[in-house]
């Protein structure tokens, strides 16, 4: 479904700033992966994302969706195929406008948008249904302004906006960081709900081991820009977290064991 | 009793007066409210407005077409803007700023060359004109300024209500949800630029009428006017009016009461010349209140914790 083709990204190039954030990085997706992606900090997790999303340009290399080259497409355009959830609760909505609103725009996506009115009835019940599935009590809020509602309940919208028009690739970006952890554990449900009922294709990226071990079914490791790990099938469902500990630790080499190996050479 | 007879004599003109900049203030909302752009090209639209209106009818043209041409020169002033912003990135603020300073240059050319042109209502038909204000008939500028400035809120009602509308009223909110459900937010700044000067553009050919003629300077801190009316607005109907067609018609209300209270302050005896001092200022207090609130709310809340 999608084809990441040795993709480079390096920021603030030729600056004592200059940072290599991806390398030459490739990665294939088939339809209906659910992959989970993990690293540290500065791994370059937010920024495939970003780049897939067409967020930032690449530097080289090139994006394939469904056989299509879409390295210079604009990201709004991108939109049309893309469901984006974010790390931040405030990013994927709109604070000021009502629930329903939100939703009707989201319904849009990838379309013309003209001079039809922006929200019909038949749309209002659509959405009365989609967010009863929360079971967070909003189907009865339409008409509440998104910037009344937890940060939970927004990033479980801003869920529903990603999927309402089924998307060919869903992606997640820490999406349940900024949440307390039942929150997070909430959100997470749904979304493995929604996943498996539209059988999304799914990049999520997480800081949660655990999360990255229960959900998906394939999973990769990121460091310095580059993929390290990439498990999946039998081995991904037989993951226990010492041993993913593990490999990070041996991909990464931050163990006093690697590090003594280097001061040794 | 004089200063009494004087201010209702005045009354009507006031209202007549803050009608038609309230169009100005209900274009002014669409770009701090909704876009939240801060747009300093309505201080040269505002007069491109009245220039091209007067021009074209000293020039024969009939009015309605003098204010359509008005919209339409408006509308391309906040075309200008917005390319400078999307397409070269320069900050809203400046574009804006850079397109109300040629203006000027351009507002001269549409003039003739003259800082000021005169359209009498004696030699020309015009819509609207301060001679009748306290008339009773149907030359009074009142209704046809109340009508136009419905028919602006209604539109406007109508258009933010679309598939369109909406998609614009999200690119104001969150930029980045509406670049993640697929909505060009540049497309969307430039349209909102532009039906927001075409307004403010409106609001000056119907004043250039008003006044009987089109002044090089009717635009000057008309952004300061244009903010006094919706933030008065907002002061006295933002609790109460929730639809969006009611907070437009507060932004008209907001203007009427400035225009009275300037007048009272003029009678008052205040001199003309510190008109826009004061009205600076009372803007900025405005503007600061809301945040003066919200410290004051987190002090005591820290008191209290």
């Amino acid at each position: 479904m999608l084809e990441l083709r040795k993709i480079c990204k390096t920021f603030n190039p030729g600056t004592v700033n200059e940072k290599v954030a991806i390398k030459n990085l490739s990665l294939t997706l088939s339809d209906g992966d659910f992959v989970t992606v993990i690293g540290s900090n500065g791994a370059g997790k937010s920024t495939m994302l970003n780049l897939i999303s067409g967020a930032i340009p690449v530097d080289s290399g090139s994006i394939i969706a469904n056989g299509k080259d879409i390295t210079h497409l604009p990201d709004y355009k991108r939109a049309a195929i893309l469901g984006r959830v974010f790390q931040d609760p405030m990013m994927g909505t709109s604070a000021n406008m009502l629930i329903e609103e939100n939703l009707a725009l989201a319904n849009r996506r990838g379309q013309k948008r003209g001079l039809k009115w922006g929200i019909t009835e038949v749309e209002r019940e659509f959405f009365k249904k989609s967010l009863s599935k929360l079971n967070l009590g909003l189907e009865n809020r339409l008409g509440t302004k998104v910037g009344l509602l937890s940060g939970g309940q927004r990033q479980a919208v801003t869920l529903l906006m990603a999927v309402l028009r089924k998307p060919e690739l869903l992606l997640l970006d820490e999406h349940t960081a900024a949440l307390d952890p039942k929150t997070a554990a909430k959100v997470l449900a749904i979304t493995e709900e929604i996943v498996q009922e539209n059988n999304l294709t799914t990049l999520m990226v997480t800081h949660n081991m655990k999360d990255a071990i229960e959900h998906g079914n394939r999973l990769i490791m990121m460091d310095g820009g580059r993929i390290v790990v990439d498990i999946s099938g039998e081995e991904k469902k037989n993951l226990t977290v010492p041993y993913l500990i593990e490999l990070f630790n041996g991909a990464s080499g931050n163990t006093e064991a690697n590090d003594a190996m280097l001061l040794s050479k | 009793m004089t200063f009494l007879s004087s201010f209702l004599n005045s009354i009507p003109g006031a209202v007549s007066q803050g009608i038609i900049w309230g169009i100005m203030g209900i274009g002014v909302y669409i770009t701090f409210r909704i876009m939240d752009v801060a747009d300093l090209t309505v201080d040269g639209s505002f007069a491109t407005g009245g220039a091209v209106c007067v021009m074209l009818i000293r020039a024969g043209v009939s009015p309605w077409i003098a204010i359509v041409c008005a919209l339409a020169a408006g509308a391309l002033a906040g075309l200008i803007t917005a390319l400078l912003h999307t397409k070269c990135s320069i900050p809203a603020i400046l574009s804006g700023i850079l397109t109300q300073l040629s203006l000027y240059s351009i507002n001269l050319r549409i003039m003739g060359g003259r800082a000021n042109q005169p359209v009498s209502v004696d030699k020309f038909h015009l819509l609207v004109s301060q001679r009748y204000v306290r008339d009773l008939s149907l030359n009074n500028p009142l209704p046809l300024v109340i009508l136009m400035s419905a028919a602006v809120i209604m539109t406007l009602y109508w258009f933010f209500g679309t598939e369109r509308g909406c998609a614009i009223r999200a690119t104001g909110d969150n930029p980045n949800m509406a670049k993640a459900q697929g909505i060009n937010v540049k497309n969307n700044i430039i349209i909102g630029l532009m039906i927001s000067n075409a307004l403010v553009a409106l609001s000056g050919a119907l004043l250039a009428q008003y006044q009987g003629a089109s002044d090089i300077n009717m635009g000057r801190g008309a952004i300061v006017i244009g903010l006094a009316a919706v933030i008065i607005g907002e002061v006295f109907f933002g609790k109460i009016f929730r639809n969006f067609a009611l907070k437009l018609f507060a932004v008209s209300i907001g203007a009427v009461v400035y225009y009275l209270v300037l007048q009272v302050t003029l009678q008052l005896g205040l001199n003309t010349n510190d008109l826009k001092l004061i009205s600076a200022m009372i803007v900025a207090v405005f503007l600061a209140v809301p945040y003066w609130k919200k410290l004051a709310t987190r002090k005591k809340g820290v008191k209290n914790a």
